[in-house]
């Protein structure tokens, strides 16, 4: 057959539809094997955030943040909010959940003062952009690790995390007043380091609960492992309604805040006897 | 050869300025002398390992330390001199016999003029609570 002009142009359009047909798939593909939940090789840490258990503003948060501050050295440059580090923090329960804006908010949960920390993300976006690899996924039990050695202060992470939760140490930290005494059982951070909470992977290590959960007596915290179907956390997930902060981005955070109403804690009153711990509930 | 006198002489001074750190050395009695460690305080006679390799090896040693450590969860170090397992913690187990860092680490680190910034965040026990 004689070519022509117009079978070239015909045959040239066919596989240009073609090749580009073939590359949206092939990004299908991979779009979809994306989504599907990260698996870790070993255990699946989180933390379970039982809202009912905690008054409107309780003493307890003090004392849990206190806990963990107290234990990894956090500096505390007293009103100074351009200088705060923080590891774990309360916020409103409508400024820490703003994305559902609330209308007609059940009345315990107003203002309520919300634990925030550490999402330790199964797709944490901090990692993602770490130059230095100072921040990781632990493969073994998904802890969002920090390498304080490799930080090198860009604060990339800072920027990237979508929950606030990474603090950046613009003054060295053992100015602050409150670290004129260190806990000289864990390291302080340098001047130029970017520093959250670990889910406390030095107690871990040791077979210790985190600080924040152990300052609790009434299980108002529970850390367990997610990939464990017998565990507490795994329990309460199933059986009771709980939220996470911006689950729309796809970081899939794993911290959970179980939100129902505190009346339904005398419901499930044997239940409860399971996860108040050796605390010893009367 | 013009100026023979002047380009000797010069010479001469060139090369005694040259190698003046070298004279200064040699012919100062203040060379510093190698400095005093201070001996385990807690009784202990064994290090992780050798000695020699300590003295040596010690920064590679606890870069491994660190890593291994942080990165890899793994906080046990068997020795590979006497094969007892000790816990890979600066603050803990070195400065448990070491315990002085002032007597021990600073003193040769300042005579050998090197600046490690190790303890910019770990903690010196004592100094601590």
């Amino acid at each position: 057959m004689k070519s022509s002009r117009r079978r070239f142009l015909k045959f040239a359009g066919l596989s240009a539809v073609g090749v580009a047909g073939s590359t949206a798939v092939a990004t299908r593909t991979r779009a979809s094997e994306e989504h599907e939940p990260p698996v870790t090789e070993g255990k699946r840490l989180a933390l379970v955030i039982d809202l009912r258990k905690f008054s409107k503003d309780d003493a307890l948060l003090a004392k849990i943040t206190a806990a963990c501050h107290d234990a990894h050295n956090v500096p505390d440059f007293v009103d100074d909010p351009k200088n705060e580090v923080k590891w774990i923090w309360t916020e409103d329960f409508e400024t820490a959940f703003h994305e559902q804006e609330f209308h007609y908010i059940r009345e315990d949960l107003k203002g309520k003062a919300t634990l925030l920390l550490c999402n330790h993300c199964d797709n944490p976006p901090c990692t993602r952009v770490c130059p230095t690899q100072a921040t990781w996924k632990r493969a073994s039990d998904g802890v969002v690790m920090m390498d304080w050695h490799r930080c090198i202060g860009c604060r990339y992470c800072v920027v990237a995390c979508p929950y606030g939760s990474r603090s950046f140490n613009w003054k060295d930290p053992r100015k602050a007043p409150n670290l004129a005494t260190i806990n000289n059982t864990y390291p302080t951070r340098m001047r130029g380091v970017v520093e959250k909470c670990t889910f406390c992977d030095e107690r871990l290590a040791r077979g210790q609960q985190p600080a924040c959960v152990e300052a609790c007596d009434n299980g108002e915290l529970v850390f367990g492992d997610l990939n464990d179907p017998g565990s507490e956390v795994r329990q309460l997930l199933s059986e009771r309604l709980s939220i996470r902060r911006k689950p729309g981005l796809g970081t899939q955070p794993e911290v959970y805040y179980i939100v129902e109403d505190p009346r339904t804690l005398q419901e499930t009153a044997p239940a409860a006897e399971v996860f108040e711990g050796e605390g010893g509930h009367a | 050869m013009y100026d023979t006198g002047k380009i000797v002489a010069g010479l001469a001074v060139f090369v005694v300025l040259a190698t003046s750190p070298l004279w200064y050395n040699a012919l100062s009695a203040a060379s510093p002398e190698a400095p005093e460690l201070q001996q385990p305080t807690n009784g202990s006679t064994e290090c992780v390992e050798a000695k020699d390799y300590m003295r040596a090896n010690h920064m590679d040693l606890l870069d491994t330390w660190r890593d291994t450590v942080v990165r890899e969860d793994v906080r046990t170090y068997t020795s590979e001199l006497s094969g007892k397992d000790f816990t890979m913690s600066l603050s803990d187990t070195c400065l448990d016999c070491h315990s002085k860092k002032e007597q021990f680490c600073d003193a040769c680190h300042t005579y050998s003029a090197v600046d490690p910034y190790c303890w910019d965040c770990h903690v010196i026990p004592e100094e601590g609570q």
